[in-house]
């Protein structure tokens, strides 16, 4: 009664490898590791031949003009991660930046006016989210709209002025470089974001819901996430990062403008995409994704010290980005092609 | 079945390969007109690749094919089109927006004056077509929402309007319910009637019995025999697929009835299924059955959670679940392994790894966070548990075999250490040796004490391995039978008749 299959071998005992590939080549042959091994090159041949490239001043100024992408893109991936985009926060750092300005023109101190900067940051990733998951419209078309929308409500707000007066503690904390380094101390706030976002991302159960909506949003409902939820809280952090590097942006350049970061939202997803994260949801790592921030940060800053025009720059940009698009398709390509059908399901042959 | 007349298609010792693994080794396929010939073997035994290779989608390494008596040498498939060969898919591609008619002249309408296309031509010869293969299909509605027998009409309509010689229908039956098969059997019939050579593939053996006058079985890529229909029986069809004996196909142990686990009382949501009201007790299986569209997996799906439902209770174990969350009823020891594998059951994409652990993830972290280490260790447990036959653990699911998809699909859940299983066609498009060691599995499990309720549509199963049948149709529950007088009989009246007939 017990057993159906009757000449079946009694129980292999299997063993199950936790990888099919060597770990050295795991580790190694990425993308993330692709992205982190150019950012290197680029690093060693612009110090040599670049004058005064690799100088704490220049890596400070560097760092300083990424930072607001650095933030921004923290969030974005996992946002692209789990399928969507975010179309809205160029204009959110705009929309947070005059917040900022205004509530300081009023004598709100800076820390409340930072508060209530990420307050409107995280309101509008929510209204973001919930037009998304609730009425269940596409992300590209949402935030092509509160692109729209943010952006109108900032410029509202201040008109074509600006707002330049800020505490001066305050802009002095945010150009402030640690020691003799270079480094600016606000990277020291993002390497502790990142390690918030890495912990999120890649080690908690959440994380592993965020990739596993990307890949199949079904399978995902079918086993237990809680797609809506995690769909709204990704769009939430994304606004409240957009409104923190508003806050910088409106610190750092001592003005408030209703048009600051136009655009910004391009560079961003330019650098995820950039960084491994795949347009279509389901992979990409942080890892990669700092290092194509980086990676961009470094490349136009190297170019503009040998006195190359953006133009210039925006064309390298376009086309590494394009090549990695296609890389990662060829690779996809080749490892297709790779992959052995599993050999059917019969061990015992027959004699 | 007339062996003298001269073959419409005959491959002779065909190969291919894809760089070292050999898909098909020295292949034999001989189809005669006015034959229904059945083409049969496990999963990965190479009946799609011969299949591709008839179509021109792949090109042979070596061997002969020939039709009619001359060699044919396709290079795509629209030569194979040309030359008379057609393959009418399980899942057709259809144009939805198109209309019945462009859908079946598509890329070779005829045109008339000035190069307009004729609709009227069109029309009528689609309206003639419909007629001969006796269905009613409006040839001006769009092909949106028709359902898959439809559109497998459809299909054929087509490759007779081509005036195909030699029809490859590949698992045609696998999303049909009883009804739509009989008709497609009956299409099958009359084409064979006007002459042509139809091949059938499909795992369902009484309609390889039903419909075809000779059967090939293929095993590993290789030819095993070709023998009448009439000169062989199961028994001796699944041990040449298996190489070996399968004893029982539903080795069903009974297993001690204990409490109720999932009750289920006054189910409703308008216009999907009205008042479902069933109990399923530790030990015990109980078979969903009725026609596909009859509302079963939407029953299964709204008490699980991902559905939702207006009124009515679902509870596990005397604990009221809340409506639309399966979080909740996860928790409360339900699992669901849902109808369709690849788009629900599995994240298919993700590892074999990570979708065993998906349903557990939140058991195996330390301190909220959680490792791939940690992941790998829980999902080794369970694919060693359920013999998953997969390279590495980090091998995309996707590419595992349709019975070791499934496999990981039970492993994921029964890692959750459910006390009621709810299995959605457990067996759909798995080989027959996985088949068994699915029904089995379930066996052990009920007499663990788990609660299954297993939605099936295929009636041998359903009879094999239930203690009771519950009856779907239109949405209500129509019969309950128990294991003792169930019979093929009553269980498809109750799934075509209305509740007060039944008993």
């Amino acid at each position: 009664m017990t057993t159906s299959v009757t000449t079946q071998p009694a129980a292999i005992e299997r063993t199950y490898a936790a990888y099919g590939r060597p770990a050295w080549r795991r580790v190694l042959l990425n993308r993330e590791m692709a992205i982190i091994g150019l950012l290197a090159a680029v690093l060693v041949v612009a110090s040599v031949i670049v004058p005064k490239f690799a100088t704490p001043t220049t890596m400070g100024y560097l760092l300083f003009d990424i930072t607001p992408i650095l933030f921004i893109s923290l969030a974005m991936a996992p946002v692209m991660i789990a399928g969507d985009i975010d179309l809205s926060v160029g204009s959110m750092v705009g929309l947070s930046s005059v917040t900022v300005g205004l509530c300081s023109q009023m004598g709100i101190p800076i820390a409340v006016a930072g508060l209530i900067a990420l307050a409107v940051g995280a309101i509008g990733g929510l209204v973001n989210g919930l037009l998304i998951t609730r009425i269940g419209l596409p992300a590209l078309a949402v935030t092509i709209g509160t692109l729209a929308l943010y952006r109108g409500i900032a410029v509202g707000l201040l008109g074509t002025t600006a707002i330049t007066q800020f505490d001066k503690w305050w802009t002095a904390l945010i150009k402030a470089r640690i020691g003799t380094t270079g480094i600016p101390v606000v990277m020291i706030l993002f390497v502790l974001l990142l390690a918030a976002f890495v912990i999120m991302l890649h080690f908690t159960p959440f994380g592993r819901g965020v990739f596993a909506i990307g890949l199949s949003k079904d399978a995902a409902v079918f086993s237990g996430v809680d797609a809506e939820r995690t769909r709204v809280i990704l769009f939430v952090l994304s606004g409240v990062m957009a409104a923190l590097a508003g806050i910088y942006y409106a610190l750092y350049y001592t003005s408030a403008r209703g048009d600051n970061a136009t655009g910004m939202e391009l560079q961003v997803i330019a650098a995820v995409v950039l960084g491994g994260v795949s347009v279509f949801g389901g992979r990409g790592a942080l890892s990669g994704v700092v290092a194509g921030v980086l990676l961009i940060g470094v490349l136009s800053k190297a170019l503009q010290l040998v006195n190359v025009t953006s133009d210039v720059v925006s064309i390298i940009t376009g086309v590494l980005l394009v090549l990695s698009v296609i890389a990662g398709s060829v690779m996809n390509w080749v490892q297709s092609k790779r992959v052995r059908p599993v050999p059917g399901s019969i061990q015992s042959k027959t004699a | 079945m007339d062996g003298q007349s001269t073959p419409t298609l005959e491959l002779r010792d065909v190969s291919k390969s894809f760089g070292a693994v050999v898909a098909l080794r020295d292949a034999q396929l001989t189809m005669y007109p006015g034959s229904i010939h059945a083409l049969v073997g496990e999963n990965g035994a190479g009946k799609s690749t011969l299949v591709k290779i008839m179509a021109g989608l792949y090109a042979r390494d070596t061997g002969t094919f020939q039709m009619e008596g001359k060699p044919v040498e396709f290079r795509t498939t629209a030569e194979a089109k040309a030359a008379g060969v057609a393959v009418i898919y399980q899942e057709p591609t259809l144009f939805p927006d198109l209309s019945v008619t462009e859908n079946v002249f598509m890329g070779r309408q005829p045109v008339g004056r000035f190069g307009r296309i004729d609709r009227a031509a069109m029309r009528a010869e689609v309206v003639e077509l419909m007629t001969r293969l006796g269905v009613a299909i409006d040839p001006d509605r769009p092909a949106e929402g028709l359902s898959i027998a439809d559109q497998q009409i459809i299909e054929i309509a087509k490759a007779i309007s081509l005036d195909a010689k030699a029809l490859i229908m590949d698992e045609p039956t696998a999303a049909l319910s009883g009804v739509e098969v009989e008709r497609l059997f009956a299409v099958a019939r009359s084409l064979r009637d006007e002459g042509r050579a139809l091949l059938f593939i499909s795992h369902r053996f009484d309609e390889v019995f039903a419909l075809c006058d000779t059967v090939t079985v293929m095993r590993d890529g290789s030819y095993v025999s070709t023998t009448p229909i009439a000169d062989t029986d199961v028994a001796s069809i699944v041990r040449m697929m298996v190489g070996r004996d399968v004893t029982e196909l539903f080795p069903k142990v009974a297993a001690e009835i204990g409490r109720p686990l999932l009750e289920v009382t006054g189910l409703t949501q308008p216009g999907v299924f009205q008042d479902i009201s069933f109990q399923v007790h530790s030990g015990e299986i109980v078979a969903l059955a009725g026609l596909v569209g009859a509302g079963r997996s939407e029953v299964a799906r709204a008490i699980f959670g991902v559905d939702p439902y207006q009124t009515g209770t679902v509870t596990i174990d005397g604990k009221a679940l809340p409506a639309g969350k399966p979080s909740a009823s996860m928790k409360q020891g339900l699992a669901l392994v849902p109808e369709d594998r690849r788009k629900q059951g599995l994240v298919i994409d993700a590892t074999v790894a990570s979708n065993i652990t998906d349903a557990i993830r939140g058991t195996l972290t330390r301190g909220g966070l959680i490792t791939t280490g940690a992941e790998n260790a829980a999902a080794r447990v369970w694919a060693r548990q359920l013999e998953v036959k997969t390279a590495s653990l980090d091998a995309v699911v996707g590419t595992l075999s349709g019975g070791n998809q499934q496999k990981v699909v039970l492993a994921k859940w029964l890692a959750a250490n459910p006390k009621v299983l709810i299995i959605d066609e457990p067996t759909r498009g798995i080989d027959v040796g996985t088949k068994s060691e699915v029904h089995r599995r379930m066996s052990e499990l009920a007499g663990m004490g788990l609660a299954i309720l297993m939605i099936s549509s295929e009636l041998p199963e359903v009879l094999g391995m239930a203690d009771r049948v519950l009856v779907m149709r239109e949405g209500h529950l129509t019969a309950a039978i128990d294991r003792a007088s169930a019979t093929a009989e009553n269980v498809m009246f109750a799934a075509t008749h209305s509740g007060e007939e039944v008993q």
